[in-house]
């Protein structure tokens, strides 16, 4: 448990200090971003003003251990653009795209059951489908089906709202495009491992009992499947929430995702490196998630 | 036909199952009676397996199963539907597979796997199937039932999950039992307790239909035996019988090719090759082989070991932080042209040896000294010059190789040549040499195209032997080699190996779990128990004269052929 907590804090750290150093990259001055971005008219007395009071003037070094200290007490500073505490800014989006994230990792698993356990026991044409269904899936980008299923289910069909309302209706396009690439994913995943389980002993033992095969796939052979997918839905969590960047965006969602496209355009350092910390942070939580959620399936972890 | 006598608990006649156009099993007959067990044995691809699980109509779902009588208790399970076949697994006929650290769910305890044939075909509550499952425990004689029941197949020891496989299988005391192969993946001393125990199913009144390959098992329990070959039946009779005075030629050669208990340089496999045939083998072949004239004369009359072990010890850590001492201050001397055998159950160490003498793992303590020089303390630059002359010899060939190279780049690359050159391009000296080690270990030259996937399990051997003999070693570390092979194909790589020793005046050092193998190669033999060498001498002694308790113990254990 030590080893996990000062692994967070590791990754943590690493996540801050790439920030820093790779926002600095992008061309052009600070303290222009602070005073209204890179068309505005600033003084250069405004401009020496606002570099003394943000400290650019001081060498990078200090400047970086100073960002370090104020992360390590929780404060993620203020916006440039906005003129606001990034931390309760980048909160109050939070919980929108974790929704989103969470409710696509959800029906990406129930598709990929279901399109696994169909596939699997349907014979050889079932097979076939499920397979090519799942490469189909795995290989669509954001963007295009994004904009397919506006263009499906608002223009032709109109029977949902082409932009993200407040209502569950609303949800349901963005959530499709972030489960169905994710689906073909983890059914691949599934598929493979459930055919393995599938063909083990103790399914032969299994059957030899007289079990029916829908006894077979709940209680043996669907567990032992779904070990792997489980580890991967960490990293499925991750790719999730920068999805989200893209559909956040074509949705015109309020979200992480957009707050980050928008800082990241002003050039606004504080409400990106606050974005990354937060994802950072939802993304150790989802790894420990998994973790337990893999222990929970695989009482062979928690003999120790 | 008398088939139908109504004491008989399964009845089979003229069983044929197929796979698409391919015939695994064509045309079997037998029967069973209540209280006795039949052996079918038979070695891989011999379609004893197909068969027993066409018994359960557990085939498979593109095998074409037919039969003019297929009878459980007196009763057609022909055509029967999926549903009704369902009804009767696990109620009226048992399954006990090999292995049941995978043959029971390793996710689930094993007591609800036990308890599951109780809740697929009876109406007892949760409390009731769990008292059934602590009596089946106890009836298969497993200690401490209530705590056992709680805990997963792979926390349990090989004999112990072995039990809880049986007692799942016989929850509701069916009428037929099928074995197949349940004790392959056990030791010795397991393996007798298991037999004693189907041995007690039997008596019992239940039918058991074992299912193995090994003869000297099956003549342990079976009241009858049945040998199958290449889906046929071709032997039937009483256990004494047919093992005792085979008719069938395919039954002469598997019970030829048993070890135990045949002389040191008694031929196993009853195909000779033709330049054996100038070589006829001497009754007294102990002598023989280490008579071997050498065709280098560096041998000084003094300093005949070769290889030796001096106080070798290695521990390692286990995941809890503890250290397990895998090996214990074992020290050993290997004779010039002598076989020294290592006997062991797993976990005893044998292994770990085998590496500790191939200098692929520093010992902690202790030394390997090779040819009077120091080894396992020389320095790798060093060693590697040296490694040639001591071959080395795997249990898993096919793992040992790279699978994507043909024969003739393993063997090109073990001769000290680049392996990247394709055929054309190979010089003609290269490919003399190639002919020459596969001449050596009785391949014919079609085998250099192929790549290790496309071998049969003995030619897969025969390749890692001519491996290990590229570098022209004096010494061979043999760990484990025969033990994922057929009886007949084991009969012939251990006679190879034998030329192989006469011929080149080779030291072998031959690691392995079969006691039975072991006694039949050896000159020299260390048991090995939790590390430790326990016992070692001449093998001759140590046969027929054990000194130590588990060494007696191992000794009885082994299963024989009915003198």
């Amino acid at each position: 448990m030590a080893a996990r907590l000062g692994g967070a804090i590791f990754v943590l750290w690493a996540v801050a200090s790439i920030t820093f150093f790779a926002v600095r990259l992008i061309p052009g001055d600070p303290a222009q971003a602070v005073l209204g971005g890179p068309g505005s008219q600033a003084s250069p007395e405004a401009l020496a003003a606002v570099r003394t009071e943000y400290g650019f003037d001081k060498p990078v070094l200090v400047q970086y251990l100073a960002q370090l200290g104020r992360l390590a007490t929780g404060d993620l500073g203020r916006s440039y653009a906005l003129n606001q505490d990034v931390g309760p800014l980048v909160l109050d989006q939070l919980g929108g795209t974790v929704l989103l994230a969470v409710l696509a990792l959800a029906l990406a698993w129930l598709l990929a059951l279901a399109l696994a356990a169909w596939s699997t026991r349907g014979g050889t044409v079932a097979a076939r489908v499920g397979s090519g269904l799942e490469i189909v899936a795995a290989a669509l980008p954001h963007f295009w089906l994004a904009t397919s299923l506006i263009v499906v289910f608002s223009i032709w069909l109109g029977v949902l709202p082409p932009i993200s309302t407040v209502g569950a209706a609303g949800l349901v396009l963005p959530v499709l495009t972030l489960a169905i690439p994710l689906a073909g994913f983890l059914g691949q995943i599934l598929r493979e491992s459930l055919l393995a389980a599938l063909e083990s002993p103790f399914v032969l033992s299994a059957r030899a009992r007289g079990e029916s095969e829908r006894g077979v796939l709940w209680t043996h052979a669907l567990r032992h499947a779904s070990l792997p997918a489980i580890s991967l839905s960490g990293w499925a969590f991750g790719s999730l929430i920068s999805g989200a960047v893209v559909v956040e965006t074509i949705f015109a969602r309020p979200g992480l995702g957009r707050t980050l496209l928008t800082a990241v355009t002003l050039r606004d350092v504080p409400v990106v490196i606050g974005v990354v910390m937060i994802v950072a942070v939802a993304y150790i939580l989802m790894t420990l998630l998994t973790d337990a959620a893999t222990r929970l399936v695989d009482p062979r972890l928690r003999s120790e | 036909m008398t088939m139908t006598e109504p004491a008989a608990a399964l009845t089979v006649h003229n069983l044929r199952v197929g796979f698409g156009a391919d015939p695994v099993v064509r045309g079997v007959s037998f029967e069973i009676a209540r209280g006795e067990c039949l052996a079918i044995v038979g070695e891989s691809g011999s379609g004893k397996s197909v068969t027993a699980r066409s018994l359960l109509g557990l085939a498979g779902a593109n095998a074409r199963v037919g039969a003019d009588q297929l009878e459980l208790g007196g009763q057609t399970v022909l055509g029967l539907t999926d549903r009704a076949w369902r009804a009767r697994r696990g109620k009226d006929v048992g399954l006990v597979l090999q292995d049941a650290l995978v043959s029971l769910d390793p996710l689930r305890p094993i007591g609800r796997e036990i308890a599951d044939s109780l809740r697929l075909h009876t109406t007892l509550g949760a409390a009731a199937r769990a008292r059934r499952v602590l009596e089946l425990l106890d009836a298969v004689g497993l200690p401490e039932p209530a705590t056992q029941v709680q805990k997963l197949s792979g926390q349990l020891s090989g004999g112990e999950r072995q039990r809880a496989l049986i007692a799942a299988a016989i929850a509701l005391d069916p009428p037929l039992l099928i074995a197949d192969e349940p004790t392959t993946a056990l030791d010795v001393t397991v393996q007798a307790q298991i037999l004693a125990l189907l041995e007690h199913i039997t008596r019992a009144g239940t039918a058991v239909l074992l299912i193995s390959h090994d003869l000297a098992v099956v003549s342990r329990i079976a009241h009858r035996v049945a040998v199958m070959h290449d889906g046929r039946m071709i032997e039937t009779g009483r256990t004494e019988q047919v093992l005792g005075a085979p008719r069938h030629e395919q039954t002469q050669r598997m019970v030829a090719a048993i070890p135990a208990d045949k002389p040191r340089g008694t031929r196993l496999s009853l195909s000779t090759r033709p330049r054996d045939a100038a070589s006829p083998v001497s009754a007294d072949s102990t002598v023989l082989a280490n008579s071997t004239v050498l065709d280098d004369s560096t041998v000084s009359a003094a300093s005949t070991v070769v290889l030796e072990a001096i106080g070798l010890s290695k521990s390692y850590r286990r995941p809890d932080g503890s250290r397990h001492l895998a090996v214990d201050d074992v020290s050993f001397a290997l004779q010039r042209g002598s076989t020294l055998g290592i006997v062991g159950e797993s976990g005893s160490g044998k292994t770990t040896t085998a590496r500790l003498l191939l200098a692929l793992l520093p010992p902690d303590r202790g030394a390997v000294r090779v040819f009077g020089e120091p080894w396992s303390a020389a320095s790798e630059k060093t060693r590697r010059g040296l490694r040639p002359g001591v071959g080395a010899i795997y249990q898993d060939a096919l793992g040992s190789f790279d699978p994507r190279w043909n024969v003739a780049e393993i063997l090109t690359d073990a001769l000290g040549l680049s392996p990247g050159l394709r055929q054309r391009r190979r010089a003609p000296q290269t490919t003399a040499r190639l002919l020459t080690l596969l001449d050596e270990v009785g391949l014919a030259a079609a085998v250099l195209t192929r790549r290790p996937l496309e071998l049969s399990g003995g030619q897969r051997q025969r390749v890692g032997i001519a491996r290990a003999l590229a570098g022209r070693p004096e010494i061979l570390i043999c760990d484990e080699p025969v033990s994922s092979l057929d009886v007949s194909v084991q009969a012939q790589v251990l006679d190879l190996l034998d030329d192989l020793q006469r011929e080149r005046g080779l030291s072998l050092i031959f690691i392995s779990h079969d006691l039975g193998v072991v006694q039949h190669v050896s000159d020299e033999i260390a048991v090995m128990r939790a590390g430790r060498v326990v016992e070692s001498g001449p093998a001759a002694r140590v046969f027929a004269a054990p000194q130590h308790p588990y060494s007696v113990q191992l000794l009885a254990a082994v299963p024989r052929l009915p003198a």
